[in-house]
């Protein structure tokens, strides 16, 4: 399936991500994943899914049910303690992209290096969209990269297409879900 | 140094008989209290070794804006994941390449604006006319200069000789980014820091040029506030907008309305830097705001000449112009714009085609004529224009919004992602606050309104202006007119509180308008300027401060002082003003520090970046002159935080705190290697949002020399901002209290159980005398 960048002139080059169109894809590469790590950005609290939900509400569950560190970029550490969950770390985005290209990094300290990244609500289309080409080009050696962003990345490894608030919400609950199922087995 | 030069008109012997006879004798050495120090006019190898030291500490995150490379015939070439091009470059070393070419045409504009400006200068006022910025306020008149070229510059002329070394340093800089020259991304970053060096040497000049001769604000404090605002701009009078950052036309403008008796009867405003340098020559000009009012005040039909000169013009200018029936006159050869050279016209001439509509506009590159012409043409053509603008009124924005067929694409095609979709259906059902909430985000670019962009042709920025109608007419703020540098006086009182940490730091806020909201200038200002630091703002960034109201009304130049001090708010000036920012650390080097001044760069360097807690904000970078801008503040050790766009100048500068063995400093009278924590962090650090900023900018001001009493009043704004938008305590404190007198007293209890968790140990030595210079060791220790 073929995807474009959400913002038009965001092209990235010869090699483009792979479409997520199951989101059960996700999370099979988390069950795999000896290390993965999920990144979240501001958007995940400025976003509303117009039933009281926001995004960050299923990254909290995404991390519970399969037991991944969390790094909070930006400011977005308050809104996860408002929901009683402390993030493993809060860095900027810039130092969380950064030590993503060190093999020999964790947010942990455990088990180095991360092997598996998902990314999602950095707030700004193109600095996500630049943060995934520097881990593109300087982290492709040791780690794989997952848009479960609202729109398509195309610098990561894999990512959804460009959705609807309801799509979106759809595939992240079916990831969620997903994942539970698989800690309850 | 000087050149001499001698000048004969008319020259009559028995051997030899010429016109405009001019001879140039070298440069004859003139003294100055200091001997000249180790880096004389340094080349790009001088300096290499410190550029190396602080690449070290803060490692470049290349961010590729592309996979390809696409500069030369081999290509394109695919970079990516390890891969090199035909010509060996892997791609770490081209993204350095491409921050390279983007500083050095940002340091060639400026250099090209300098020359170009002093070249006219000299011509109206002479080569001995003598530098002035001060008023005798200043004697250590261009810190850059001395610093870099070991020239202390005390007329016109010597600023020719300053500008001459910056355009050959900027043709090497520029060759390195030919195919097959340096291949080494370090090497190439190192190259980014000698453009930034140079940038400041040439801005610096170049505004000293200014401040000399166009009675300009001389390192005044109190310099007067003036209107900014387009609500500000009478349209009942006929209006001459001038744009861009060259002053003497605007000058000549002013001038020739003023010769005329005409001061009151004619508008004259201005978008850009221009606008901010006509402001410091007379207060009757008004600025109409930054580089992103630039088309939506044009296409309001106000202005009924519009005369560009230099740099941020929108290239389609003449397009715009005609669309209201505006005159257009270009008056540099860097922006002909396709019109026709008129300089050596009669000026009666040139005035009659442009008023009566034969032809649209007109080149004349004398700044006199062009002012002349500019103002008999605005007020003939006055009363015929009645001011015919295209914003549409309330009723044609509802049935043009009702066309919208959400496809997104406006959106899609917006560099700031606005919801113009959601807003247009919601103006459909007749409601245009949406619309009109979308206009502080806005930066103008009118990419939704490019060809083909809209299925139904509609135009989404004309739209959202029309909606804000009302707002745009109450714009109306007081901006502080630029300044200048800061005063020797100003220094020697800061000096001190600023090595100490007893003020915290200098926040400067400069640059471009390409931000995700303008508001966030004047937030971050109030804030830093509220908890005494000392703010100082070029710029768009001075100009997006004055244009937000606090809870008592007041722009933030209306409620806090203009000295340099504690809890003061500067506009230093425009663009080519930033010097005067890096020039003050530089000054608290020599001046408060005595630390020798003449072609001393890596000593003063290793100074400000141990000592003096500044650091630069750009919320809305965009051009290639802002990232020269920068990189001569990252030479200094100065630390620039950019706005989330910056991230597209492809790489970070990044330190890696959790990496102790980066963080240490000699301790220069011992010779000891001394754990100093991460200060500052990092060197060129892009943020996500306007609370993340506010949270880096106390912790960026902190340095290794910061007593326990400056220490602690910078932690408590740290931890304290971090509380406020992260709503904990910050989990890194560890690294930055040395000793229990660190830590602020208020938050004593906290701070210690958060320290004793992490296992934290006082250090042995908590006040070194930090250098990076193993030659600033005063002492040697034994064996």
């Amino acid at each position: 399936m073929a995807a474009e960048p959400w913002q038009k002139y965001e092209i990235p080059g010869p090699t483009k991500a792979v479409v997520i169109t199951k989101p059960e894809v996700v999370s099979a590469l988390v069950t795999r994943a000896k290390n993965p790590i999920l990144v979240a950005g501001f958007k995940t609290a400025e976003i509303d899914f117009g039933n009281g939900k926001k995004p960050i509400d299923y990254v909290i569950r995404i991390a519970k049910a399969a037991n991944i560190p969390v790094v909070a970029t930006a400011h977005t550490v308050s809104e996860f303690l408002k929901r009683d969950f402390k993030p493993t770390a809060w860095m900027s985005a810039m130092d969380i992209g950064n030590r993503l290209t060190d093999p020999t990094w964790s947010v942990t300290g455990k088990n180095p290096p991360h092997d598996l990244a998902l990314i999602i609500g950095i707030s700004h289309y193109y600095m996500s969209w630049l943060i995934m080409s520097g881990l593109k080009s300087f982290a492709y050696k040791h780690l794989k990269t997952v848009s479960i962003d609202q729109y398509y990345y195309p610098h990561c490894n894999w990512s959804f297409p460009n959705l609807s608030l309801k799509d979106w919400e759809k595939n992240l609950t079916a990831i969620a879900e997903n994942l539970e199922k698989g800690r309850k087995k | 140094m000087t050149k001499m030069r001698i000048k004969i008109d008319e020259l009559g012997t028995d051997i030899l008989k010429a016109k405009g006879f001019e001879l140039s004798v070298g440069r004859v050495v003139e003294e100055w209290e200091e001997t000249p120090g180790p880096n004389p006019m340094p080349d790009i190898s001088t300096l290499r070794e410190w550029d190396h030291k602080l690449l070290k500490k803060y490692k470049p995150f290349y961010l590729p804006f592309c996979d390809l490379c696409c500069l030369c015939t081999m290509g394109k070439c695919d970079l990516s994941k390890g891969k090199r091009g035909a010509c060996g470059l892997d791609m770490a070393a081209q993204q350095s390449r491409i921050v390279l070419l983007s500083c050095a045409i940002g340091a060639a504009t400026h250099t090209g604006h300098a020359r170009h400006l002093i070249e006219e200068l000299i011509e109206k006022f002479g080569r001995d006319h003598p530098i002035n910025v001060g008023d005798g306020s200043v004697y250590l008149e261009a810190p850059h200069a001395r610093l870099v070229t070991g020239i202390k510059p005390k007329t016109l002329g010597d600023l020719e000789d300053i500008v001459e070394y910056c355009e050959k340093e900027i043709v090497h800089l520029l060759s390195c980014c030919h195919t097959g020259q340096e291949g080494n991304n370090i090497d190439f970053e190192s190259k980014v820091f000698h453009a930034g060096m140079i940038d400041h040497v040439a801005m610096e000049a170049c505004d000293i040029a200014q401040i000399s001769t166009y009675n300009f604000p001389k390192a005044d404090p109190e310099a007067p506030l003036v209107e900014i605002g387009i609500g500000t701009i009478d349209t009942h009078k006929p209006v001459i907008l001038v744009i861009g950052h060259n002053v003497p036309p605007a000058v000549e403008i002013y001038e020739y309305m003023k010769r005329n008796g005409l001061e009151n009867d004619v508008e004259l405003c201005g978008i850009c830097c221009t606008a901010i340098d006509i402001t410091r020559h007379t207060q009757k000009a008004k600025i109409v705001g930054p580089l992103s009012h630039q088309l939506r005040f044009v296409r309001s039909g106000v202005a009924d000449v519009i005369v560009v000169d230099e740099q941020c013009i929108r290239t389609d200018i003449l397009n715009e112009a005609m669309k209201v029936n505006a005159v257009l006159i270009s008056t540099h050869y860097k922006n002909f714009q396709g019109l026709p050279d008129r300089t050596n016209d009669p000026t009666d001439e040139i005035v009659n085609d442009l008023v009566s509509g034969k032809a649209p506009g007109a080149c004349i590159l004398n700044s006199e004529k062009a002012g002349e012409v500019a103002v008999r043409v605005a007020v003939a053509i006055a009363p015929k224009r009645r001011k015919m603008g295209i914003i549409p009124e309330d009723s044609q924005i509802i049935e043009a919004a009702k066309k919208c067929t959400q496809c997104h694409s406006c959106q899609r095609v917006c560099p700031n992602n606005l919801p113009i979709p959601e807003a247009m259906k919601a103006a459909a059902k007749g409601d245009l606050k949406p619309l009109a909430d979308l206009y502080e985000r806005c930066i103008g670019c009118v990419r939704c309104e490019s060809e083909g962009v809209c299925p139904n042709n509609l135009h989404p920025h004309t739209l959202m202006v029309g909606a804000s109608r009302i707002k745009i007419r109450e714009e109306k703020f007081k901006i502080r007119a630029g300044r200048g540098p800061i005063q020797d006086v100003e220094i020697r009182r800061v000096g001190g509180p600023i090595v100490l940490g007893e003020i915290p730091g200098i926040v400067a806020l400069v640059g471009c308008a390409n931000w995700p909201d303008w508001k966030a200038n004047a937030l971050i200002a109030e804030e830093f300027a509220k908890r005494n630091f000392i703010v100082v703002a070029t710029g768009c960034a001075a100009m997006a401060m004055a244009m937000y109201r606090n809870e008592e009304g007041l722009t933030v130049y209306e409620a806090f002082p203009g000295a340099f001090d504690a809890g003061g708010v500067l506009n230093v000036g425009s663009c080519v003003s930033n010097p005067h920012i890096s020039g003050a650390a530089i000054k608290i080097a020599s001046i408060f520090a005595k630390r020798k001044l003449n072609s001393n760069y890596e000593e003063i360097a290793d100074y400000v970046h141990n000592r003096v807690g500044a650091v630069g904000i750009s919320w809305g970078a965009m051009s290639q002159k802002a990232s020269s801008i920068a990189s001569g503040f990252w030479r200094l050790g100065i630390p620039v935080i950019v706005g989330p766009h910056g991230s597209k100048y492809r790489r970070a500068l990044l330190g890696r705190k959790d990496r102790d063995e980066d963080w240490y400093v000699i301790d220069a009278r011992t010779g000891e290697r001394v754990y100093v924590g991460p200060t500052p962090e990092h060197l060129f650090f892009p943020v996500e949002t306007v609370e993340e900023a506010m949270v880096m900018i106390p912790k960026l001001c902190m340095r290794p020399s910061d007593t326990t009493k400056g220490r602690a009043i910078k932690l408590n704004h740290y931890i304290d901002l971090h509380k406020k938008f992260y709503g904990t305590l910050p989990d890194d404190i560890h690294l930055f209290v040395r000793t229990v007198a660190d830590i602020p007293v208020t938050m004593k209890d906290e701070i210690l159980e958060f320290l004793k968790e992490k296992g934290w140990k006082e250090s042995k030595n908590p006040s070194p005398d930090p250098t990076l210079l193993p030659r600033l060791i005063r002492v040697k220790k034994e064996g």
